[in-house]
């Protein structure tokens, strides 16, 4: 039939931490928090051209409860930036963060009084996606860092 | 309507409250009295040769560096009759305040608290004059030219939300 069927009646060994992590990375659930127009690449990521789901990472949960990564795509304003945190918070454990775009890196081009100046200020990021906007590729290459990430992390 | 057949209404009708008028690009632009708003808005909307029932936009204009004043421009269009007109009122910076005009089209109740958050001029008579787009504590108004363009508050929100972190 499958692989299986190479393999015989074997024992794999492995260790419990790579098997977590592993099953961990290959199901990441996002939390889509669009903010500007690095949104609608982010959504062009779950559409059919792009295809998140080759990488395990197409069910796109609007309840932080079910998610496990945070996308902020877009502008962080300071009148935005209590609700992203508290999104954040209600996020269960374990859970990872992508910073999407010049303005949630570092404000981007928007250096005034209404826009928060990185994403960082608010809440932990584990990766940086710099571009304005990035193309859906480089946002399936962030998702790829974060999993090689967490293939590394302890339990 | 064209510009020029509106120019001669207004003259005749309403010589008093007009301090001047200018047309760029075929863009047809009234200068008002500030004490004369209220009328000249009622008389664009009710009068059934103008009739400006919609205000399409209203706004302000920090030029106190340049003129010490604000400016209230208001952006009037008739559905039926197709032509567009803006009308200015220049208010002093020292005082600024001008009359609400709610009560002549309803959708200024917005415009209204949009600049009067971003500049600080005062609507007499707005039902509701709040901030609409700032956070409620923000101090200032960060459309004028005189408010830091980097005027964050706080600086920054590391102190906020990432205080109890190492």
């Amino acid at each position: 039939m499958g692989i299986e069927s190479h393999l015989g009646d074997n024992i794999l060994t492995t260790t419990l931490t790579t098997m977590v992590n592993w099953a961990r990375k290959s199901s990441l659930w996002p939390m889509p928090f669009g903010l500007a127009c690095c949104a609608i690449e982010m959504m062009a990521v779950v559409a059919p051209r792009h295809d998140l789901a080759r990488f395990g990472a197409e069910v796109f949960r609007f309840s932080p409860r079910q998610s496990d990564l945070m996308i902020v795509a877009g502008t962080l304003t300071y009148k935005m930036a209590s609700v992203a945190r508290k999104i954040y918070d209600q996020m269960p454990e374990p859970k990872w963060v992508i910073a999407m775009g010049a303005c949630a890196v570092s404000g981007g081009i928007f250096n005034t009084y209404s826009v928060v100046q990185g994403l960082e200020q608010v809440m932990p990021v584990d990766v940086y996606l710099p571009g304005c906007p990035p193309r859906p590729e480089a946002l399936i290459h962030a998702i790829m860092e974060i999993q090689k990430k967490i293939q590394k992390e302890s339990l | 309507m064209n510009n020029d057949l509106i120019i001669t209404l207004i003259k005749s009708s309403l010589p008093e409250a007009i301090i001047g008028y200018h047309e760029f690009r075929g863009e047809l632009t009234f200068v008002v009295k500030k004490e004369q708003i209220t009328q000249v808005a009622e008389f664009f909307k009710k009068n059934t040769e103008l009739d400006c029932s919609y205000l399409s936009d209203l706004c302000g204009v920090d030029k106190v560096e340049t003129e010490g004043i604000f400016e209230v421009v208001y952006h009037l269009y008739s559905i039926r009759k197709k032509h567009r007109v803006r009308l200015k009122v220049p208010i002093p910076a020292g005082n600024p305040t001008v009359s609400t005009v709610t009560d002549i089209w309803r959708t200024a109740n917005w415009h209204e608290r949009e600049t009067y958050d971003m500049f600080g001029i005062r609507f007499q008579g707005h039902p509701d004059l709040r901030k609409i787009l700032m956070p409620e504590d923000f101090e200032g108004h960060p459309l004028r030219k005189d408010y830091p363009i980097h005027g964050r508050q706080p600086a920054t929100l590391r102190n906020v939300y990432r205080k109890d972190e190492a």
